[in-house]
């Protein structure tokens, strides 16, 4: 995994930049906008993590530049701003995920497996998703476990199909928040772990092998036993 | 939903009568109708002041004629005898048998001997003489029937004789009646013009106080960049607009400054806190001993409460700051409230508290709309969701509730919509509402609950940001926090409605 983190602040950029290393990435650093276009541009990245305000070329515009040469290498913006417009601005202007300083690493790297997952080829969009025995059918709308038929409400649902979309990969609870209620905020109790331990009741209770695991301090990854 | 639904939405424009009304009860037309009364009042006593003293200047003109002639004939008659005096009597009657001079001599017993008048008048003489009474006809057959005022004054003769000598003073009467008219037309004009033109400089005073009105209410919905139109002309309202723009520059360059400053904590401080978080969550990777491992646990939780409680500080002063505006967009609140209380409800099912949602069911939308910002909205409801789940025993009942209402107020009639989150737990005491919004305020002393206080003052700059109202009740029992928003204009047709 290659990844180049354009970040002006260098205590940030090399805090990031070994804790990518330790988790097996190789990572470039630039520490202004223009510099980071050259790196982006003449190399073969896997992930961009950008900052939203660099010296000499902000973030977005990096970001405008690389998307406008067809560049579609997937993008992280961070910002210390982590408001929705500004969400919304880095989004529309080509960014793939949108991150607020400041965060913990476990979250970031998280999102980067995330977005690299989302890049990798497999274009037909997948309705059938199976991990270890459970077994989910987007068309039918059917859960099941070693055969068992499980019923699951919408929401649970849809929590368990991010899960297995995600399958092996660590997911936080802000990015659950994000992609399964679609709302963008900060629940001051962890809301979401009462949602999962009801999703554990329904698809982990009665085997002996749980596939939800909790991460601590990180999130939750449905995985194989 | 018909329940729900909110009734005919208003009218876009300001309906005529309100505008009306709005213009009465403005001060300037106030000012202007005490002007007119005073205007009037003094046209009033100047007419009146005119036509007294007329009618006193020509009854005066009038006796001095009749005293001067009346001098002349006892002059004749002293010198030329009774009859001397009954020839001149017959000379000047006939010279006037219509015109001003009224004469009639006659005998102890009124009996007329000569004259221009038929009878002696039936009204007594006072105490110097003088006689005002009413002339009927005269020689002329056009007017015979017509009575008018007559002054006369008697001269005794010897031998009981007497002699009336007067005048017809029927101009004078048409005089006061011409200025009695005056005067009337007068007064209606002076009070027509003045609430014409009270109400034409009521308008445009008001046109431009609400040019300032309608700047304020978008500046404190946030919008800081406003500023009040100048003409340019100088004149007191450009002056007044100039320095409130000053002022308004002088006040955002300080918005400015604290947000600046915010950006710079959140830079500086956020960025060390969030690294001793990570570095505390990468040394719990290692393989410590059991105590160690409990101990870095609290202090992961710790640094975890520090960057939450950081975060939401942040997060209110930015949505105070009002730059979020940029994120609104039309939604339905039902919608939103079931989202929230789904997310919220296995936090309730937990502590066996009954969470009920009206208007039940938002599938395919509730036809309430409102502008607004979805996410800061959300986390306002999460807030008090959680806040009432919190503070609720168990068993205790929570409802969440959007209701849509056409409230009146300030003449103008205004749609709302109310999202009220109320729950059964102890509530919160009237004398303490207000504190509650205040930032790091908790009634709880000992702060034994998890929280940092902010979640309500999130929840008034959210309220802020949206200019809607928040207000806490009594939900008897328990507390009833309700959110008052201004529902969103309908799009094309305000009378397609669904049903």
């Amino acid at each position: 995994m290659r990844v180049l983190i354009i970040e002006d602040d260098a205590q940030l950029a090399a805090y990031l930049g070994k804790a990518l290393r330790e988790v097996g990435a190789t990572v470039d650093h630039a520490a202004d906008g223009r510099e980071g276009l050259l790196l982006a541009a003449g190399n073969d990245y896997d992930v961009l993590v950008v900052d939203r305000m660099l010296p000499s070329l902000d973030g977005l515009a990096v970001l405008r530049t690389l998307r406008a040469s067809d560049d579609k290498t997937p993008v992280l913006i961070l910002s210390a701003l982590g408001e929705v417009d500004d969400r919304v601005e880095g989004l529309r202007a080509g960014g793939d995920d949108y991150l607020v300083k400041p965060f913990a690493f476990s979250e970031l790297h998280a999102r980067i497996e995330a977005l690299l997952r989302r890049a990798s080829p497999g274009d037909q969009p997948q309705t059938h998703f199976k991990v270890g025995d459970l077994e989910l059918d987007l068309l039918t709308r059917e859960v099941t476990r070693a055969s068992k038929k499980i019923s699951l409400q919408p929401r649970e649902f849809r929590l368990l199909e991010y899960l297995m979309r995600h399958a092996g990969q660590v997911v936080t609870r802000t990015m659950l928040l994000e992609h399964v209620w679609d709302y963008h905020f900060d629940p001051q109790t962890n809301v979401i772990d009462v949602h999962i331990s009801r999703l554990r009741g329904k698809i982990d209770r009665d085997f002996d092998q749980p596939l939800v695991h909790t991460v601590r301090g990180a999130g939750y990854v449905l995985r194989e036993p | 939903m018909a329940d729900t639904a909110p009734g005919m939405p208003p009218p876009m424009g300001q309906s005529g009568p309100a505008r009306a009304r709005e213009i009465l009860a403005s001060s300037t037309f106030r000012l202007v109708l005490l002007y007119a009364l005073l205007m009037g009042g003094s046209v009033l006593i100047l007419l009146g002041f005119i036509y007294w003293s007329t009618a006193v200047y020509i009854t005066r003109q009038t006796d001095a004629t009749i005293e001067a002639e009346i001098k002349g004939l006892a002059e004749q008659y002293r010198r030329r005898g009774l009859s001397g005096l009954i020839s001149l009597v017959a000379e000047r009657s006939a010279r006037t048998p219509t015109g001003a001079g009224v004469y009639l001599l006659a005998d102890a017993d009124y009996r007329p001997l000569v004259g221009n008048i038929d009878a002696w008048p039936t009204a007594e003489p006072d105490r110097d003489g003088w006689i005002d009474f009413r002339l009927r006809g005269s020689a002329d057959a056009a007017d015979r029937d017509d009575e008018h005022a007559a002054r006369a004054k008697v001269f005794q003769l010897t031998g009981g004789l007497r002699l009336l000598v007067g005048r017809d003073v029927r101009d004078l009467g048409a005089i006061s009646v011409l200025i009695r008219e005056a005067l009337g037309w007068g007064l209606a004009f002076t009070v027509a013009l003045a609430l014409a033109g009270g109400w034409l400089m009521s308008a445009g005073i008001k046109r431009r106080i609400e040019t300032v009105n309608q700047v304020g209410r978008e500046i404190m919905e946030g919008d800081l960049s406003r500023r009040i139109p100048t003409d340019g002309s100088g004149d007191e309202f450009d002056q007044l607009a100039v320095n409130l723009n000053l002022m308004l520059a002088r006040i955002e360059t300080l918005m400015a400054s604290v947000r600046q400053v915010s950006d710079n904590i959140a830079h500086d401080l956020r960025t060390p806190l969030s690294r001793l978080h990570t570095k505390l969550s990468q040394l719990r990777d290692l393989d410590l001993g059991k105590d160690a491992a409990a101990g870095m646990d609290e202090a992961i939780a710790d640094a975890e409460e520090l960057l939450a409680a950081f975060n939401a500080l942040l997060r209110i002063a930015r949505v105070e700051s009002g730059s979020r505006r940029a994120a609104f967009a039309d939604l339905d609140p039902v919608v939103l409230l079931h989202d929230v209380a789904e997310l919220y409800e296995p936090l309730a099912a937990d502590k066996g508290q009954r969470l009920e949602v009206s208007p039940a069911g938002p599938d395919g939308g509730s036809g309430l709309r409102l502008h607004g910002d979805r996410d800061l909205l959300f986390q306002a409801l999460a807030n008090l969701l959680d806040n009432a789940i919190k503070y609720t025993a168990p068993g205790g009942d929570i409802r969440v509730a959007a209701r849509a209402r056409d409230g009146a107020r300030s003449g103008t009639v205004k749609a709302t919509i109310a999202l009220s989150v109320s729950d059964s737990g102890p509530g919160i005491p009237p004398e303490l509402r207000d504190k509650v919004l205040q930032r790091f305020y908790r009634i709880d002393a000992s702060r034994s609950e998890p929280g940092h206080g902010l979640g309500l003052s999130l929840v008034q700059a959210v309220a802020q940001l949206h200019g809607a109202e928040l207000e806490l009740a009594d939900a008897a029992p328990g507390l009833q926090v309700t959110l008052r928003l201004r529902a969103a204009p309908p799009h094309g047709n305000q009378h397609q409605r669904r049903e």
